[in-house]
């Protein structure tokens, strides 16, 4: 466990710069999610601290200590590959025991270890398994329990649930969630998944093109995005021009629509469509050439709005996101 | 659906038995009948090569060599797959274009051309000369020596590939996990990379260790008096002696040896199996 500290990070591959000034602090045993659309640098930052990749610019610090120049074998990090990275003629435990027997400790000491992990990740049934007779669910847990076992300073994640599917990946959020705030070992989770980012973190940092566009809670980001990328990026947003010309956002579901003209209406328009996924109804309404989202939650069946009907829009002002220039 | 599909492994059926199966029932008739042109089913020509020590000399004399080749041609073969999968990747095609020369190349050209190159008074006799290393003659052609040279020439480039292929398949990814798990490079190699790489050593062993068994070109020609193998009595005892019962017999030994050593080399292979 480590406090961890990026200092202008910069990496380039020849004239491309792909992580560029990246500053992160990172406070002991927290959860960061890095977020961000595919190419923005987030596997090539995690390299840089995982050392695998050697940065351009910039620092990384374990605690005090700036680990730049430490080879990757000596940082004491896990890391949990996409493609899990399993040694495929090794047995579970084979795996778990890898990163132990690198270590001068005594076989005593490796089993015990070895045990405790394959138990936290519920994987003692299939202990003397190779890779290849797990699905991948359980790959995922055998990964983990690998790079818990060395009780690293850092985990790193990247993009390690997208390989699953829906319902299992959802399974499995909520068991690393468990899993990680047991261990309390600070984590980088690595996803380009804006739901799984919230669920999991306590902090989000979103990249976009090798910056960080804001970092944050989950709670921060969502409700107070620096500008149109955080916005558009981390959850719906629509956006609208005020009379100062200044831009400002109001999320889908801030919206109120009602068929009767009321006080404080803010847009009137007309759906022209509408989708309904149980829980919500989505409307998209045409204001002044403009699509306006809109979602509610269904409380009860709403029949009363139909599609082709004029509808009136309100928010209230504090729904209002202001966002930077861009 | 099943009917039609054994319908359609006939030709090959009848294709394998015709080039393959047939003439080895024949091989296998005529090694027991006798070369002294009495009739009946006999022994003869097996007690003779088991019984007479010049043949069991030769046979331990093709083991050893084949052997030689095959430890030598490891040796070569391993570091270079290594590098051209894991380090110089930019320089893999011209090596693999450099590798597979000799596979191009017509087996006589490429034998006479070591036959020139090793022997007295030739290239590498002179050059040795020049920079002082010898002096006088060389005197390594026409001993097992140079037949071992010429059959690694022949044999490492099927090595190299096989290795070469099991090696790309080593994903990177791995050897990053065992670093960031604390390995260094050398215990990495050893702990995941060359487990890993073990079935396509043990199958370049297999590709050329086996066919060493029965060469007959390199020894004749690199080995002269000297090189007398396996290969080369068969090859005597069909052309030269009109031998043919005898020679027959000896070829069933080889192919004895062949197919014992390939059983033990694919189940040491099956242990290192993953998939
Ligand atoms: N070794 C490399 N050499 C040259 N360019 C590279 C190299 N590795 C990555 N890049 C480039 O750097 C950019 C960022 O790559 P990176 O893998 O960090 O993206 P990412 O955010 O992880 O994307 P994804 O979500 O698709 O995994 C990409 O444009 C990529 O093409
Ligand atoms: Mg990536």
């Amino acid at each position: 466990m480590a406090n961890i500290k990026l200092e202008n990070l910069t990496k380039r591959f020849g004239e491309n710069t792909v992580v560029d000034r990246v500053n992160i602090e990172i406070p002991n045993g927290t959860l960061v999610s890095i977020l961000g659309p595919s190419g923005c640098g987030k596997t090539t930052l995690l390299r840089m601290i995982a050392g695998f990749e050697t940065p351009d610019e910039g620092s990384i610090f374990f605690d005090q200590d700036s680990v730049v120049n430490v080879p990757a074998n000596k940082r004491n990090i896990g890391m949990v590959f996409q493609s899990y990275a399993l040694f495929p003629h090794m047995t579970v435990e084979e795996n778990v025991a890898y990163g132990l027997q690198q270590r001068k400790l005594s076989k005593e000491e490796i089993d015990a270890r070895v045990k405790q992990v394959i138990d936290t990740v519920h994987m003692k049934e299939f202990q003397k398994r190779k890779p290849k007779q797990l699905s991948g669910g359980q790959q995922q847990r055998v990964a983990l329990a690998r790079a818990l076992a060395i009780s690293p300073r850092l985990l790193l994640l990247d993009e390690c649930l997208s390989a699953l599917d829906k319902k299992l990946r959802v399974e499995m959020q909520t068991e690393l969630r468990k899993i990680l705030e047991e261990s309390k070992v600070t984590t980088f989770f690595v996803t380009h998944d804006q739901e799984e980012a919230m669920t999991l973190s306590d902090f989000i940092v979103v990249m976009n093109k090798g910056i960080i566009e804001q970092m944050g809670t989950p709670l921060e980001v969502y409700e107070k995005p620096k500008n149109k990328f955080v916005a558009s990026f981390l959850g719906k947003a629509n956006f609208f021009q005020s009379e100062d010309g200044t831009s400002f956002a109001v999320r889908p579901e801030k919206i109120h629509l009602s068929a009767e003209e009321q006080a404080g209406a803010r847009q009137e328009g007309v759906i022209t469509f509408i989708t309904y996924s149980g829980n919500i109804t989505s409307y998209t309404i045409e204001c002044d050439g403009e699509a306006v989202l809109c979602e509610k939650q269904n409380v009860q069946i709403r029949e009363n709005l139909k599609k082709g009907q004029k509808v009136f829009l309100r928010w209230d002002k504090d729904s209002e996101i202001e966002l930077a220039d861009e | 659906m099943k009917k039609k599909k054994k319908l359609l492994t006939f030709p090959s059926i009848i294709v394998l038995t015709v080039f393959a199966i047939l003439p080895l029932i024949i091989m296998l008739v005529y090694s027991f009948q006798s070369d002294s042109g009495s009739s009946g089913v006999t022994l003869e020509n097996y007690t003779n090569f088991f019984l007479k020590s010049v043949y069991l000399k030769l046979t331990y004399r093709t083991i050893i060599n084949s052997l030689a080749v095959t430890i030598i041609s490891l040796i070569i073969s391993y570091p270079l797959a290594y590098f051209m999968a894991k380090k110089f990747k930019g320089l893999k095609n011209i090596v693999m274009i450099l590798i597979l020369i000799p596979f191009f190349t017509n087996q006589l050209v490429r034998v006479y051309s070591w036959l020139i190159f090793l022997q007295d008074g030739g290239v590498l006799n002179s050059f040795l000369q020049s920079v002082g290393l010898i002096e006088g003659s060389l005197g390594i052609l026409f001993t097992q020596g140079a037949v071992v040279i010429g059959l690694v020439h022949a044999f490492f480039p099927y090595m190299v590939i096989t290795i070469y292929l099991a090696l790309e398949r080593v994903d990177n990814s791995l050897l990053e996990a065992s670093s960031s798990l604390g390995a260094s490079k050398v215990r990495t190699f050893f702990q995941v990379v060359l487990p890993l790489s073990m079935p396509g050593v043990v199958t370049g062993i297999m590709i050329v260790f086996v066919p060493c068994l029965g060469t007959f070109v390199e020894p004749r020609i690199l080995g002269g008096v000297n090189g007398t193998v396996i290969g080369t009595v068969i090859e005597d005892q069909f052309f030269e002696i009109y031998g043919w019962n005898f020679g027959a017999a000896i070829a069933f030994v080889l192919f004895a040896m062949v197919i014992i050593s390939m059983t033990g080399l694919s189940r040491i292979g099956r242990r290192y199996d993953n998939e």
